[in-house]
Protein backbone atom coordinates (compact mmCIF):
# COMPACT_ATOMS: atom_id res chain seq x y z
CA UNK A 1 0.00 0.00 0.00
CA UNK A 2 1.35 3.46 -1.18
CA UNK A 3 1.08 6.64 0.79
CA UNK A 4 -1.68 7.78 -1.88
CA UNK A 5 -4.04 4.87 -0.88
CA UNK A 6 -3.99 5.71 2.75
CA UNK A 7 -5.83 9.35 2.07
CA UNK A 8 -7.79 7.63 -0.91
CA UNK A 9 -8.80 5.19 1.79
CA UNK A 10 -9.41 8.23 4.33
CA UNK A 11 -11.45 10.34 1.70
CA UNK A 12 -13.72 7.47 0.71
CA UNK A 13 -14.75 6.90 4.18
CA UNK A 14 -14.98 10.58 4.65
CA UNK A 15 -17.24 10.64 2.17
CA UNK A 16 -19.32 8.14 3.14
CA UNK A 17 -19.98 9.16 6.58
CA UNK A 18 -20.90 13.23 5.24
CA UNK A 19 -23.05 11.87 2.82
CA UNK A 20 -25.04 8.55 5.29
CA UNK A 21 -26.73 11.43 7.19
CA UNK A 22 -28.65 12.93 3.73
CA UNK A 23 -30.64 9.13 3.81
CA UNK A 24 -31.10 9.16 7.51
CA UNK A 25 -35.05 8.13 7.44
CA UNK A 26 -35.10 9.70 11.16
CA UNK A 27 -32.62 10.73 13.90
CA UNK A 28 -32.11 7.47 15.50
CA UNK A 29 -30.02 6.30 13.00
CA UNK A 30 -27.19 8.94 13.85
CA UNK A 31 -27.69 6.84 17.26
CA UNK A 32 -27.10 3.42 15.09
CA UNK A 33 -24.11 4.93 13.37
CA UNK A 34 -22.42 6.28 16.42
CA UNK A 35 -22.68 2.91 17.71
CA UNK A 36 -21.09 1.56 14.40
CA UNK A 37 -18.16 4.03 14.46
CA UNK A 38 -17.51 2.99 18.09
CA UNK A 39 -17.90 -0.86 17.22
CA UNK A 40 -15.20 -0.01 14.25
CA UNK A 41 -12.74 1.76 16.30
CA UNK A 42 -12.22 -1.15 18.92
CA UNK A 43 -12.15 -3.95 15.24
CA UNK A 44 -9.71 -1.43 13.63
CA UNK A 45 -7.63 -2.23 17.09
CA UNK A 46 -8.33 -6.04 16.42
CA UNK A 47 -6.92 -5.42 13.06
CA UNK A 48 -3.51 -4.34 14.21
CA UNK A 49 -3.36 -7.56 16.66
CA UNK A 50 -5.01 -9.86 14.45
CA UNK A 51 -4.38 -8.48 10.80
CA UNK A 52 -0.77 -7.43 11.38
CA UNK A 53 0.97 -9.27 14.01
CA UNK A 54 -1.29 -12.51 13.64
CA UNK A 55 -1.74 -12.79 17.45
CA UNK A 56 -5.25 -13.33 18.71
CA UNK A 57 -7.16 -12.03 21.62
CA UNK A 58 -10.67 -13.28 23.20
CA UNK A 59 -10.54 -11.07 26.07
CA UNK A 60 -10.52 -7.27 24.49
CA UNK A 61 -13.90 -6.35 25.89
CA UNK A 62 -11.84 -6.06 29.33
CA UNK A 63 -10.23 -3.32 27.90
CA UNK A 64 -13.50 -2.16 26.70
CA UNK A 65 -15.27 -1.97 30.52
CA UNK A 66 -11.69 -0.48 32.00
CA UNK A 67 -12.20 2.25 29.57
CA UNK A 68 -16.07 2.41 29.83
CA UNK A 69 -15.67 2.21 33.61
CA UNK A 70 -13.10 4.88 33.99
CA UNK A 71 -15.54 7.17 32.54
CA UNK A 72 -18.12 5.99 35.13
CA UNK A 73 -16.21 6.15 37.89
CA UNK A 74 -13.10 8.44 37.64
CA UNK A 75 -15.48 11.80 37.36
CA UNK A 76 -17.35 10.95 40.65
CA UNK A 77 -14.59 9.51 42.95
CA UNK A 78 -11.76 11.28 41.18
CA UNK A 79 -13.17 14.34 40.19
CA UNK A 80 -11.61 14.02 36.77
CA UNK A 81 -13.36 15.73 33.51
CA UNK A 82 -15.10 13.27 31.27
CA UNK A 83 -12.33 13.44 28.78
CA UNK A 84 -10.00 13.02 31.02
CA UNK A 85 -11.06 9.96 32.39
CA UNK A 86 -10.98 8.76 28.34
CA UNK A 87 -7.26 9.20 28.79
CA UNK A 88 -7.21 7.13 32.16
CA UNK A 89 -8.66 4.75 30.59
CA UNK A 90 -6.46 4.48 28.17
CA UNK A 91 -3.58 4.65 30.35
CA UNK A 92 -4.96 2.49 32.90
CA UNK A 93 -5.64 -0.32 29.54
CA UNK A 94 -2.47 0.62 27.90
CA UNK A 95 -0.38 -0.39 31.29
CA UNK A 96 -2.19 -3.54 32.18
CA UNK A 97 -1.96 -4.63 28.26
CA UNK A 98 1.65 -4.26 28.97
CA UNK A 99 1.95 -6.18 32.27
CA UNK A 100 0.11 -9.14 31.03
CA UNK A 101 0.57 -9.09 27.37
CA UNK A 102 4.30 -9.68 28.18
CA UNK A 103 3.90 -13.81 30.00
CA UNK A 104 0.65 -14.45 27.36
CA UNK A 105 1.91 -13.59 24.48
CA UNK A 106 4.85 -16.23 25.12
CA UNK A 107 1.84 -18.58 24.25
CA UNK A 108 0.48 -19.36 20.79
CA UNK A 109 -2.57 -19.44 19.01
CA UNK A 110 -5.52 -21.15 21.10
CA UNK A 111 -2.89 -21.17 24.51
CA UNK A 112 -3.23 -17.55 23.72
CA UNK A 113 -6.75 -17.51 22.87
CA UNK A 114 -7.90 -19.03 25.85
CA UNK A 115 -5.11 -16.90 28.10
CA UNK A 116 -6.86 -13.95 26.69
CA UNK A 117 -10.22 -15.28 27.29
CA UNK A 118 -9.60 -15.74 30.87
CA UNK A 119 -8.48 -12.14 31.44
CA UNK A 120 -11.80 -10.72 29.58
CA UNK A 121 -14.07 -12.80 32.27
CA UNK A 122 -12.21 -11.58 35.10
CA UNK A 123 -12.34 -7.95 34.55
CA UNK A 124 -16.14 -8.57 33.66
CA UNK A 125 -16.29 -10.55 36.87
CA UNK A 126 -14.77 -7.58 39.04
CA UNK A 127 -17.42 -5.39 37.33
CA UNK A 128 -20.08 -7.41 38.47
CA UNK A 129 -18.80 -8.27 41.54
CA UNK A 130 -17.46 -5.23 42.68
CA UNK A 131 -21.28 -4.10 43.63
CA UNK A 132 -20.14 -1.00 45.97
CA UNK A 133 -17.88 0.57 43.29
CA UNK A 134 -19.58 -0.43 40.15
CA UNK A 135 -23.01 -1.21 40.97
CA UNK A 136 -23.03 -5.02 40.04
CA UNK A 137 -24.87 -6.37 37.29
CA UNK A 138 -27.03 -4.11 37.18
CA UNK A 139 -24.90 -1.03 35.65
CA UNK A 140 -24.00 2.28 36.73
CA UNK A 141 -24.80 5.49 35.26
CA UNK A 142 -22.12 7.63 33.30
CA UNK A 143 -21.50 11.44 33.64
CA UNK A 144 -22.20 13.27 30.75
CA UNK A 145 -19.35 15.31 28.48
CA UNK A 146 -20.56 18.93 29.09
CA UNK A 147 -19.45 19.57 25.49
CA UNK A 148 -22.93 19.84 23.68
CA UNK A 149 -24.38 22.25 26.25
CA UNK A 150 -21.45 24.43 25.63
CA UNK A 151 -21.87 24.40 22.10
CA UNK A 152 -25.06 25.04 22.66
CA UNK A 153 -24.20 28.39 24.25
CA UNK A 154 -22.23 28.97 21.20
CA UNK A 155 -25.14 28.71 19.14
CA UNK A 156 -24.82 25.32 17.55
CA UNK A 157 -27.40 22.77 18.84
CA UNK A 158 -26.98 19.38 18.14
CA UNK A 159 -29.25 16.09 19.09
CA UNK A 160 -27.47 13.87 21.12
CA UNK A 161 -27.30 11.60 18.04
CA UNK A 162 -25.81 14.12 15.56
CA UNK A 163 -23.21 14.89 18.51
CA UNK A 164 -22.24 11.34 18.88
CA UNK A 165 -22.12 10.70 15.10
CA UNK A 166 -19.59 13.08 14.65
CA UNK A 167 -17.64 12.96 17.79
CA UNK A 168 -17.29 8.88 16.82
CA UNK A 169 -16.20 9.51 13.56
CA UNK A 170 -13.62 11.81 14.23
CA UNK A 171 -12.49 9.64 16.52
CA UNK A 172 -12.68 6.88 13.66
CA UNK A 173 -10.96 8.97 11.20
CA UNK A 174 -7.94 9.64 13.47
CA UNK A 175 -7.81 6.34 14.77
CA UNK A 176 -7.90 4.67 11.20
CA UNK A 177 -5.24 7.21 9.70
CA UNK A 178 -3.14 5.68 12.86
CA UNK A 179 -3.58 2.44 11.87
CA UNK A 180 -2.78 2.93 7.97
CA UNK A 181 0.59 5.04 8.99
CA UNK A 182 1.03 1.65 11.23
CA UNK A 183 0.65 -0.24 8.00
CA UNK A 184 3.66 1.05 6.16
CA UNK A 185 6.19 1.74 8.35
CA UNK A 186 9.05 -0.14 9.79
CA UNK A 187 7.32 -1.37 13.25
CA UNK A 188 3.91 -2.34 11.09
CA UNK A 189 6.34 -4.32 8.81
CA UNK A 190 7.63 -5.67 11.89
CA UNK A 191 4.40 -7.00 12.69
CA UNK A 192 3.17 -8.02 9.48
CA UNK A 193 6.80 -10.00 9.35
CA UNK A 194 6.77 -11.71 12.72
CA UNK A 195 3.03 -12.79 11.16
CA UNK A 196 4.33 -14.46 8.05
CA UNK A 197 7.58 -16.05 9.99
CA UNK A 198 8.95 -15.66 13.04
CA UNK A 199 11.63 -17.82 12.65
CA UNK A 200 12.37 -15.16 9.85
CA UNK A 201 11.52 -12.44 11.51
CA UNK A 202 13.85 -13.18 14.20
CA UNK A 203 17.02 -13.26 12.07
CA UNK A 204 16.64 -9.99 10.42
CA UNK A 205 17.14 -8.90 14.09
CA UNK A 206 13.32 -8.15 14.73
CA UNK A 207 12.60 -8.87 18.54
CA UNK A 208 9.61 -10.37 18.47
CA UNK A 209 8.31 -10.60 21.70
CA UNK A 210 8.90 -6.41 21.80
CA UNK A 211 6.69 -5.86 18.45
CA UNK A 212 3.79 -8.09 19.89
CA UNK A 213 3.48 -6.18 22.69
CA UNK A 214 2.96 -3.52 21.13
CA UNK A 215 0.49 -4.62 19.09
CA UNK A 216 -1.76 -5.90 22.27
CA UNK A 217 -0.63 -2.60 23.70
CA UNK A 218 -2.37 -0.97 20.73
CA UNK A 219 -5.33 -2.77 20.40
CA UNK A 220 -6.18 -2.54 24.05
CA UNK A 221 -5.95 1.46 23.86
CA UNK A 222 -8.13 1.09 20.64
CA UNK A 223 -10.76 -0.58 22.64
CA UNK A 224 -10.78 1.30 25.79
CA UNK A 225 -11.32 4.11 23.70
CA UNK A 226 -13.86 2.49 22.30
CA UNK A 227 -15.46 0.88 25.28
CA UNK A 228 -15.37 5.18 26.89
CA UNK A 229 -16.93 6.69 23.82
CA UNK A 230 -19.93 3.69 24.14
CA UNK A 231 -20.68 4.43 28.02
CA UNK A 232 -20.48 8.17 27.50
CA UNK A 233 -22.79 8.57 24.80
CA UNK A 234 -25.31 5.59 26.59
CA UNK A 235 -24.70 8.00 29.83
CA UNK A 236 -25.24 4.49 31.27
CA UNK A 237 -22.88 0.94 31.31
CA UNK A 238 -23.32 -2.78 32.47
CA UNK A 239 -20.60 -5.12 32.99
CA UNK A 240 -22.04 -6.78 29.58
CA UNK A 241 -19.45 -3.97 28.24
CA UNK A 242 -16.77 -6.38 29.27
CA UNK A 243 -17.95 -9.63 28.72
CA UNK A 244 -17.28 -12.96 26.71
CA UNK A 245 -20.14 -12.77 23.97
CA UNK A 246 -18.30 -8.61 23.07
CA UNK A 247 -15.28 -9.94 22.81
CA UNK A 248 -16.68 -12.73 20.30
CA UNK A 249 -18.56 -9.93 18.74
CA UNK A 250 -15.48 -7.63 17.82
CA UNK A 251 -13.68 -10.72 16.64
CA UNK A 252 -16.53 -11.80 14.33
CA UNK A 253 -16.67 -7.74 12.83
CA UNK A 254 -12.61 -8.10 12.06
CA UNK A 255 -13.14 -11.35 10.68
CA UNK A 256 -16.08 -11.16 8.46
CA UNK A 257 -15.07 -7.62 7.08
CA UNK A 258 -11.65 -8.71 5.97
CA UNK A 259 -8.75 -8.56 9.51
CA UNK A 260 -5.86 -7.85 6.74
CA UNK A 261 -7.49 -4.47 5.80
CA UNK A 262 -8.33 -1.69 8.20
CA UNK A 263 -11.33 -0.78 5.71
CA UNK A 264 -12.26 -4.25 5.47
CA UNK A 265 -12.99 -4.53 8.98
CA UNK A 266 -14.63 -0.80 9.28
CA UNK A 267 -17.43 -2.87 7.09
CA UNK A 268 -17.38 -5.79 8.79
CA UNK A 269 -18.38 -3.73 12.13
CA UNK A 270 -21.38 -1.76 10.06
CA UNK A 271 -22.65 -4.81 9.37
CA UNK A 272 -22.50 -7.35 12.34
CA UNK A 273 -24.13 -3.74 14.08
CA UNK A 274 -26.60 -3.10 11.39
CA UNK A 275 -27.92 -6.92 10.78
CA UNK A 276 -29.82 -6.72 14.28
CA UNK A 277 -31.34 -3.85 13.20
CA UNK A 278 -32.40 -4.70 10.46
CA UNK A 279 -33.20 -8.33 11.26
CA UNK A 280 -35.57 -7.29 14.13
CA UNK A 281 -38.13 -8.13 11.80
CA UNK A 282 -37.58 -11.61 12.44
CA UNK A 283 -37.26 -11.37 15.68
CA UNK A 284 -37.02 -15.19 16.77
CA UNK A 285 -34.89 -15.87 14.15
CA UNK A 286 -32.38 -12.93 14.33
CA UNK A 287 -29.72 -15.23 15.74
CA UNK A 288 -30.08 -17.87 13.68
CA UNK A 289 -29.69 -15.49 10.34
CA UNK A 290 -26.54 -13.61 11.84
CA UNK A 291 -25.33 -17.29 12.43
CA UNK A 292 -26.09 -18.60 9.11
CA UNK A 293 -24.33 -15.36 7.42
CA UNK A 294 -21.24 -15.52 8.91
CA UNK A 295 -21.06 -19.21 7.90
CA UNK A 296 -21.77 -18.22 4.37
CA UNK A 297 -19.05 -15.54 4.31
CA UNK A 298 -16.41 -18.20 5.98
CA UNK A 299 -17.07 -20.24 3.49
CA UNK A 300 -17.08 -18.46 0.80
CA UNK A 301 -15.46 -15.30 1.51
CA UNK A 302 -12.15 -16.81 3.68
CA UNK A 303 -10.70 -13.30 3.26
CA UNK A 304 -13.69 -11.56 4.94
CA UNK A 305 -16.36 -9.46 2.32
CA UNK A 306 -14.43 -7.00 1.58
CA UNK A 307 -11.01 -8.28 0.40
CA UNK A 308 -12.96 -10.88 -1.35
CA UNK A 309 -15.03 -8.77 -3.08
CA UNK A 310 -12.25 -6.41 -3.91
CA UNK A 311 -9.92 -9.29 -5.37
CA UNK A 312 -13.10 -10.09 -7.34
CA UNK A 313 -13.57 -6.83 -8.72
CA UNK A 314 -9.69 -7.04 -9.63
CA UNK A 315 -10.10 -10.38 -11.10
CA UNK A 316 -13.01 -9.37 -13.35
CA UNK A 317 -10.31 -6.92 -14.54
CA UNK A 318 -12.95 -4.22 -13.29
CA UNK B 1 41.48 -13.07 12.06
CA UNK B 2 38.99 -15.25 13.37
CA UNK B 3 35.38 -14.29 12.72
CA UNK B 4 33.52 -17.33 13.37
CA UNK B 5 34.57 -20.10 15.71
CA UNK B 6 32.63 -22.93 16.85
CA UNK B 7 34.25 -25.05 19.78
CA UNK B 8 33.01 -28.21 20.73
CA UNK B 9 29.52 -28.01 20.12
CA UNK B 10 27.16 -30.64 20.27
CA UNK B 11 23.39 -31.05 20.84
CA UNK B 12 21.29 -33.88 21.90
CA UNK B 13 17.59 -34.87 21.67
CA UNK B 14 16.32 -37.16 24.33
CA UNK B 15 18.70 -39.96 24.24
CA UNK B 16 19.73 -39.31 20.79
CA UNK B 17 23.24 -37.50 20.23
CA UNK B 18 22.26 -35.30 17.17
CA UNK B 19 25.70 -33.37 17.29
CA UNK B 20 29.09 -34.08 18.70
CA UNK B 21 32.08 -32.44 19.83
CA UNK B 22 32.11 -30.35 16.48
CA UNK B 23 34.94 -27.54 16.24
CA UNK B 24 36.04 -25.29 13.51
CA UNK B 25 36.62 -22.01 12.57
CA UNK B 26 35.70 -19.18 9.98
CA UNK B 27 37.53 -15.97 8.47
CA UNK B 28 36.33 -12.83 7.15
CA UNK B 29 36.34 -13.37 3.40
CA UNK B 30 35.99 -17.03 3.39
CA UNK B 31 33.66 -19.62 2.15
CA UNK B 32 33.49 -22.39 4.94
CA UNK B 33 31.07 -25.70 3.11
CA UNK B 34 29.85 -28.33 5.93
CA UNK B 35 29.10 -31.41 4.13
CA UNK B 36 27.88 -34.98 5.11
CA UNK B 37 25.00 -37.78 3.94
CA UNK B 38 21.47 -36.89 4.74
CA UNK B 39 20.52 -36.56 8.61
CA UNK B 40 24.51 -36.25 9.45
CA UNK B 41 23.42 -33.16 11.62
CA UNK B 42 24.40 -30.03 8.98
CA UNK B 43 21.31 -28.65 10.14
CA UNK B 44 20.69 -28.65 13.80
CA UNK B 45 24.69 -27.15 13.60
CA UNK B 46 23.15 -24.38 11.97
CA UNK B 47 20.39 -23.96 14.17
CA UNK B 48 22.61 -24.42 16.99
CA UNK B 49 25.05 -21.57 15.58
CA UNK B 50 22.14 -19.51 14.68
CA UNK B 51 20.89 -19.36 18.14
CA UNK B 52 17.32 -21.64 17.28
CA UNK B 53 18.99 -24.38 19.05
CA UNK B 54 20.43 -24.54 22.41
CA UNK B 55 23.57 -26.27 22.68
CA UNK B 56 24.27 -28.94 25.09
CA UNK B 57 27.78 -28.59 25.06
CA UNK B 58 30.31 -26.45 23.84
CA UNK B 59 30.13 -22.46 22.48
CA UNK B 60 30.13 -20.18 19.57
CA UNK B 61 32.27 -17.23 19.46
CA UNK B 62 31.77 -14.52 17.23
CA UNK B 63 34.71 -12.18 16.69
CA UNK B 64 35.44 -13.10 20.15
CA UNK B 65 32.72 -12.67 21.75
CA UNK B 66 31.13 -16.10 23.10
CA UNK B 67 27.31 -16.09 21.59
CA UNK B 68 26.69 -19.39 22.62
CA UNK B 69 22.22 -19.32 22.57
CA UNK B 70 22.10 -15.78 21.89
CA UNK B 71 18.65 -15.08 20.54
CA UNK B 72 18.75 -14.50 16.71
CA UNK B 73 17.82 -11.80 16.46
CA UNK B 74 20.85 -10.41 18.90
CA UNK B 75 22.63 -12.39 16.95
CA UNK B 76 21.31 -10.18 13.97
CA UNK B 77 22.18 -7.52 15.89
CA UNK B 78 26.27 -8.25 15.78
CA UNK B 79 26.11 -9.18 12.49
CA UNK B 80 25.15 -12.86 12.02
CA UNK B 81 22.25 -14.03 9.95
CA UNK B 82 21.11 -16.71 7.72
CA UNK B 83 18.49 -18.75 5.55
CA UNK B 84 16.89 -21.34 5.71
CA UNK B 85 16.89 -24.81 3.98
CA UNK B 86 12.77 -24.76 4.12
CA UNK B 87 12.30 -21.27 2.80
CA UNK B 88 11.37 -19.01 5.40
CA UNK B 89 9.63 -16.09 3.66
CA UNK B 90 7.25 -13.65 4.41
CA UNK B 91 4.42 -14.86 2.34
CA UNK B 92 1.48 -12.21 2.17
CA UNK B 93 3.91 -9.15 1.96
CA UNK B 94 5.87 -8.10 -1.49
CA UNK B 95 9.08 -9.23 -2.31
CA UNK B 96 10.30 -5.65 -2.08
CA UNK B 97 9.28 -5.57 1.57
CA UNK B 98 10.51 -8.70 2.46
CA UNK B 99 13.89 -7.48 1.70
CA UNK B 100 12.99 -3.59 3.32
CA UNK B 101 12.43 -6.08 6.67
CA UNK B 102 15.92 -6.88 6.28
CA UNK B 103 16.96 -3.78 7.13
CA UNK B 104 14.68 -3.88 10.46
CA UNK B 105 17.67 -2.82 12.30
CA UNK B 106 19.48 -0.06 10.68
CA UNK B 107 16.19 1.29 10.01
CA UNK B 108 15.36 1.29 13.92
CA UNK B 109 11.72 1.45 14.31
CA UNK B 110 10.01 4.28 16.93
CA UNK B 111 7.05 3.27 17.79
CA UNK B 112 4.99 7.08 18.00
CA UNK B 113 7.04 8.32 14.46
CA UNK B 114 5.15 5.32 13.23
CA UNK B 115 2.41 5.44 14.45
CA UNK B 116 1.98 9.55 13.32
CA UNK B 117 4.10 9.41 10.20
CA UNK B 118 6.39 11.90 11.39
CA UNK B 119 8.53 13.19 8.51
CA UNK B 120 11.72 11.47 10.33
CA UNK B 121 10.09 7.78 9.84
CA UNK B 122 9.16 8.77 5.86
CA UNK B 123 12.50 9.62 5.43
CA UNK B 124 13.95 6.88 6.96
CA UNK B 125 11.51 4.31 4.88
CA UNK B 126 12.02 6.51 1.57
CA UNK B 127 15.79 5.86 1.85
CA UNK B 128 15.50 1.89 3.13
CA UNK B 129 13.50 1.67 -0.36
CA UNK B 130 15.92 2.58 -2.10
CA UNK B 131 18.32 0.60 -0.86
CA UNK B 132 15.97 -2.73 -1.06
CA UNK B 133 15.96 -2.40 -4.74
CA UNK B 134 19.54 -1.96 -4.84
CA UNK B 135 19.59 -5.50 -3.31
CA UNK B 136 16.53 -6.89 -5.54
CA UNK B 137 19.00 -5.69 -8.58
CA UNK B 138 22.02 -8.19 -6.83
CA UNK B 139 19.37 -10.53 -7.33
CA UNK B 140 17.39 -9.87 -10.25
CA UNK B 141 14.42 -10.08 -9.04
CA UNK B 142 13.42 -5.94 -9.50
CA UNK B 143 10.63 -6.70 -11.97
CA UNK B 144 8.47 -8.59 -8.89
CA UNK B 145 9.39 -5.94 -6.71
CA UNK B 146 5.68 -5.41 -6.11
CA UNK B 147 4.74 -8.53 -6.29
CA UNK B 148 3.17 -10.52 -3.31
CA UNK B 149 6.28 -13.26 -2.42
CA UNK B 150 4.13 -16.41 -2.22
CA UNK B 151 3.82 -16.04 -5.48
CA UNK B 152 7.17 -16.39 -6.92
CA UNK B 153 8.69 -19.38 -8.64
CA UNK B 154 11.03 -21.42 -5.51
CA UNK B 155 14.51 -20.63 -6.93
CA UNK B 156 13.59 -17.19 -7.09
CA UNK B 157 12.23 -17.42 -2.96
CA UNK B 158 15.70 -18.54 -2.79
CA UNK B 159 17.30 -15.18 -4.30
CA UNK B 160 15.11 -13.31 -2.45
CA UNK B 161 16.07 -14.63 0.76
CA UNK B 162 19.35 -14.44 0.35
CA UNK B 163 18.59 -10.47 -0.63
CA UNK B 164 16.89 -10.27 2.77
CA UNK B 165 19.64 -11.52 4.36
CA UNK B 166 21.97 -9.00 2.97
CA UNK B 167 20.11 -6.48 4.18
CA UNK B 168 21.11 -7.03 7.86
CA UNK B 169 24.47 -6.02 7.10
CA UNK B 170 25.77 -9.36 7.84
CA UNK B 171 30.01 -10.13 8.70
CA UNK B 172 28.86 -13.67 8.58
CA UNK B 173 26.05 -15.67 6.95
CA UNK B 174 25.05 -19.24 7.18
CA UNK B 175 23.25 -20.76 3.98
CA UNK B 176 21.53 -23.78 4.25
CA UNK B 177 21.40 -25.40 0.90
CA UNK B 178 20.78 -21.89 -0.90
CA UNK B 179 20.49 -24.44 -4.42
CA UNK B 180 18.34 -26.67 -3.50
CA UNK B 181 15.86 -27.13 -6.26
CA UNK B 182 17.25 -24.79 -8.21
CA UNK B 183 18.22 -25.43 -11.99
CA UNK B 184 21.91 -25.44 -13.53
CA UNK B 185 21.22 -21.58 -14.43
CA UNK B 186 20.07 -20.80 -11.15
CA UNK B 187 22.73 -22.80 -8.99
CA UNK B 188 25.18 -21.02 -11.14
CA UNK B 189 24.29 -17.53 -10.50
CA UNK B 190 23.82 -18.43 -6.61
CA UNK B 191 27.42 -19.85 -7.05
CA UNK B 192 28.78 -16.67 -8.58
CA UNK B 193 26.72 -14.37 -6.04
CA UNK B 194 27.98 -15.95 -3.05
CA UNK B 195 31.58 -15.74 -4.23
CA UNK B 196 30.97 -11.92 -4.78
CA UNK B 197 29.66 -11.84 -1.20
CA UNK B 198 32.74 -13.49 0.13
CA UNK B 199 35.08 -11.05 -2.24
CA UNK B 200 33.19 -8.34 -0.22
CA UNK B 201 34.34 -9.52 2.73
CA UNK B 202 31.48 -11.34 4.49
CA UNK B 203 32.37 -14.79 6.28
CA UNK B 204 30.24 -17.70 4.54
CA UNK B 205 29.37 -21.05 6.60
CA UNK B 206 27.38 -22.82 3.38
CA UNK B 207 25.32 -26.02 3.55
CA UNK B 208 25.16 -27.77 0.09
CA UNK B 209 24.54 -30.86 -1.60
CA UNK B 210 25.63 -29.87 -4.90
CA UNK B 211 28.95 -30.69 -4.40
CA UNK B 212 30.23 -29.61 -7.82
CA UNK B 213 29.15 -26.05 -6.21
CA UNK B 214 30.82 -27.01 -3.22
CA UNK B 215 34.13 -27.82 -4.91
CA UNK B 216 34.17 -25.35 -6.88
CA UNK B 217 33.71 -22.31 -4.47
CA UNK B 218 34.47 -23.55 -0.69
CA UNK B 219 37.35 -22.32 0.48
CA UNK B 220 37.38 -25.29 3.71
CA UNK B 221 35.25 -27.84 3.83
CA UNK B 222 34.40 -29.43 7.11
CA UNK B 223 32.96 -32.91 7.23
CA UNK B 224 30.05 -34.09 9.26
CA UNK B 225 28.95 -37.88 9.87
CA UNK B 226 26.37 -38.71 12.46
CA UNK B 227 26.72 -35.81 13.85
CA UNK B 228 30.38 -35.77 14.11
CA UNK B 229 33.22 -34.24 12.43
CA UNK B 230 34.95 -36.64 10.23
CA UNK B 231 37.38 -34.30 8.10
CA UNK B 232 37.79 -31.12 7.58
CA UNK B 233 40.09 -29.27 4.61
CA UNK B 234 40.65 -28.01 1.01
CA UNK B 235 38.19 -29.33 -1.35
CA UNK B 236 40.78 -31.38 -2.63
CA UNK B 237 42.17 -32.90 0.78
CA UNK B 238 38.49 -33.71 1.84
CA UNK B 239 37.74 -35.57 -1.65
CA UNK B 240 40.46 -37.87 -1.12
CA UNK B 241 39.81 -38.56 1.94
CA UNK B 242 38.83 -42.43 2.17
CA UNK B 243 36.96 -41.82 5.68
CA UNK B 244 34.83 -38.93 3.24
CA UNK B 245 34.47 -41.69 0.79
CA UNK B 246 33.10 -44.28 3.45
CA UNK B 247 30.39 -42.19 4.72
CA UNK B 248 28.99 -40.88 1.83
CA UNK B 249 29.29 -44.88 0.26
CA UNK B 250 28.89 -46.86 3.41
CA UNK B 251 31.94 -48.73 1.95
CA UNK B 252 35.22 -48.47 -0.22
CA UNK B 253 34.55 -47.67 -3.59
CA UNK B 254 36.81 -47.47 -6.33
CA UNK B 255 34.57 -44.42 -7.49
CA UNK B 256 34.96 -41.96 -5.21
CA UNK B 257 35.64 -39.12 -7.49
CA UNK B 258 31.65 -39.95 -9.24
CA UNK B 259 30.51 -39.39 -5.33
CA UNK B 260 32.13 -36.53 -4.85
CA UNK B 261 30.71 -35.27 -8.54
Amino acid sequence: MTGKSKWIQLAVLAIIMLVLPFFFPSGYYYRVGALIFVNALSVVGLVILIGYAGQISLGHAGFAGIGAYSCALAPVHLGLHPALAVLLGAGISGVLALLIGRPILRLKGYYLAVATLGFGILVSMILSNERGLTGGPDGISVPGLGLRPLLRDMGLRLSGGEFWYIVNAVVLLVSIWIALNLYQSATGRAMRALHGSETAAKTVGIDVARFKLQAFVLSAVYASVAGSLLALQNGFITPDVAGFMHSVEMVTMAVLGGVGSVLGATFGAAILTLLPQILTVFADYEQLVLGFVMILVMIFLPLGLLPSIAARVRWRGV
Amino acid sequence: MTILEVKGLGISFGGLRAVNDVSFSVKPGEIVSVIGPNGAGKTTLFNMISGVYLPSDGEAKLDGEDVTAQAPHLLAAKGLTRTFQNLQIFQEMTVLENVVAGFHLSERPSIWADLFSLPSARRRSAEVRDKAFAFLEKVRLTNAAEEEAGNLSYGALKRLEIARALAVGPRVLLLDEPAAGCNAVETEEIDDLIATLAQSGIAILLVEHDMKMVMRISNHIVVLDHGEKIAEGTPEAVSKNPDVIAAYLGTEEEEPAHALG
